[in-house]
């Protein structure tokens, strides 16, 4: 791995479904250990890249170049995920489903510390055993960051994790993901609408608008940028 | 009442049945395929049918139909409702077919109730053996795809992400539950497999809250109601299918109103 080489890097990327063109010419990268946000108004196309980066969904044009060339490890926090009430499985079972190295039932030591590792960092063990389906929003929220965490993913992807949380819980959340990207160096990617979040905990903003992207420092994002 | 060869036979083909069932059933219910279980038992139906009419052995009759049936659910669309309204047109014409052929076979009425609503003295060693093998080259599979099928089960979503090949592990899932819905029949009969297939696993996910966990207890809960059901039907010469049926009804009201009490809902 090297340093100086971005985690991703765009180059000329475009997206149509069926005639209609979502975004074209998208050029830009993420370094490694930066955490980006990517804004723009609904429908404007962030989840649509998203999957793209995800490599779920096959880009109409263009290239994603990753470091090292070869498949990247990404986590992924998606923006819906219908989980009802009767949802059975507790946190740390939810969590354990995405440590997939091995086929058989039983997990290594090394798997349980990792798991219990990740639960601490996301403040999740007071909830371990607690069914899913029957915890908070924002703990829901934690629970899913865990998983996408669990196996030591290169990239983290937030597809807006804090569209249905309160204040004070979306900066614990996000607040905690600046944490782990500052401590520990994991390159985040945040979408979100929330422009004083993008402004507050990323680095570099990624803007969709029009079909095109525009990009700066998080700083430099201000409110009249979007227009919805 | 372990004197009695038919009644070996039957013991340890229900042992072997529960312990499928109870483990598949937990992805069954996970996957939200009840109602895909059902189907594919009517299609057994009709696949033991087709055996008697053809000359082959019920089961293989069963094993090809609902095989067969299972490839083609998997290449179908994956659409929830549009896919439901099309499994139940195709077991409409499938319960046809089933009488048909038992029809042209020219078998009486009775043979019919024994495929239906599944019979303990027909089963012969050889029949066991064969049960036997299935279901453990079933749970064989299940163990060696286990993590696999349990992210892809109770987290989709995940799954996709991880690039997990969600297409393969989804006919894999329906060829061994045809093969579960198949080997089931034998006993419990095509209409009662589902009451194996999802009950158990059913009241599972209200007690406990792991994926291995629930597995255990679904399990144990089919191994009640099997083994509960043979004694009962042993002692009083009522349907081994009628205790069945009603044992892990109860078990799962239960379970419902435990999870009403402690969970306050
Ligand atoms: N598979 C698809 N087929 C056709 N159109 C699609 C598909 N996926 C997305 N679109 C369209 O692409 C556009 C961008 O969708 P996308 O979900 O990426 O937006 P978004 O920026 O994430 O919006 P939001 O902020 O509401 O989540 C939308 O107009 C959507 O209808
Ligand atoms: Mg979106």
């Amino acid at each position: 791995m090297n340093m100086a080489q971005p985690l991703i890097q765009v180059h000329d990327l475009a997206q149509s479904f069926a005639d209609r063109t979502i975004f074209s010419h998208v050029n830009f990268s993420i370094p490694q250990g930066a955490m980006v946000s990517l804004v723009g108004a609904n429908g404007s196309g962030k989840t649509t890249l998203t999957r793209i980066l995800l490599g779920i969904l096959k880009p109409t044009s263009g290239t994603v170049q990753t470091d090292g060339g070869g498949h990247l490890t990404v986590g992924y926090v998606p923006q819906f995920r219908n989980l009802d009430r009767d949802y059975p499985l507790s946190v740390r079972s939810f969590v354990q489903l995405n440590q997939i190295a091995r086929p058989w039932p039983w997990h290594t030591a090394a798997e349980k510390r990792a798991l219990t590792h990740i639960l601490t960092e996301t403040r999740l063990t007071g909830l371990a055993k607690t069914p899913l389906g029957m915890t908070s929003g924002g703990e829901k929220q934690r629970a899913y960051l865990a998983q996408a965490l669990v196996n030591d993913p290169r990239l983290l992807i937030l597809d807006e994790p804090t569209a249905s949380l309160d204040v004070a819980v979306k900066h614990e959340l996000i607040g905690l993901v600046r944490e782990l990207n500052q401590k520990q160096g994991l390159t985040v990617l945040f979408v979100t609408h929330d422009l004083p979040m993008a402004r507050e905990y990323t680095d570099r903003y990624l803007l969709l608008q029009g079909g095109q992207m525009t990009t700066g420092p998080a700083s430099a994002l201000r409110d009249d940028l979007i227009a919805d | 009442m372990f004197q009695l060869e038919f009644m070996c036979n039957a013991w340890v083909a229900s042992t072997f049945i529960a312990l499928t069932c109870g483990v598949i059933g937990v992805f069954v219910i996970a996957r939200n395929l009840s109602f895909l279980a059902h189907t594919l038992s009517e299609i057994g139906f009709a696949g033991a049918s087709f055996g008697v009419f053809t000359g082959l052995a019920p089961l293989d009759g069963m094993l090809l139909f609902t095989m067969i049936s299972a490839v083609a659910v998997g290449e179908m669309s994956t659409e929830q409702s549009r896919r439901e309204a099309a499994i139940a047109a195709i077991s409409s014409l499938f319960m046809g077919l089933g009488i048909l052929f038992l029809s042209l076979a020219n078998k009486s009425a009775s043979y019919a109730t024994n495929i239906l609503f599944g019979s303990i003295i027909g089963i012969s060693v050889g029949e066991v053996w064969q049960l036997v093998g299935l279901s453990l080259f079933m749970l064989a599979v299940m163990f060696f795809a286990y993590r696999y099928l349990a992210f892809d089960s109770f987290d989709g979503i995940g799954a996709r992400v991880q690039h997990l090949p969600k297409h393969l592990l989804s006919v894999l899932f329906l060829l061994l539950l045809a093969i579960s819905v198949s080997i089931s029949a034998q006993i419990v009969g095509s209409l009662l497999v589902f009451v194996l297939l999802t009950l158990p696993a059913s009241s599972a996910r209200y007690l406990v809250h792991t994926v291995p966990r629930m597995l255990l207890v679904s399990v144990g809960l089919a191994l009640v109601g099997v083994w509960g059901g043979l004694a009962l039907g042993y002692y009083t010469n009522w349907p081994v299918t009628f205790f069945i049926a009603t044992i892990e009804v109860v078990v799962y009201l239960a379970t419902l109103l435990y999870a009403r009490v402690t969970q306050g809902d």
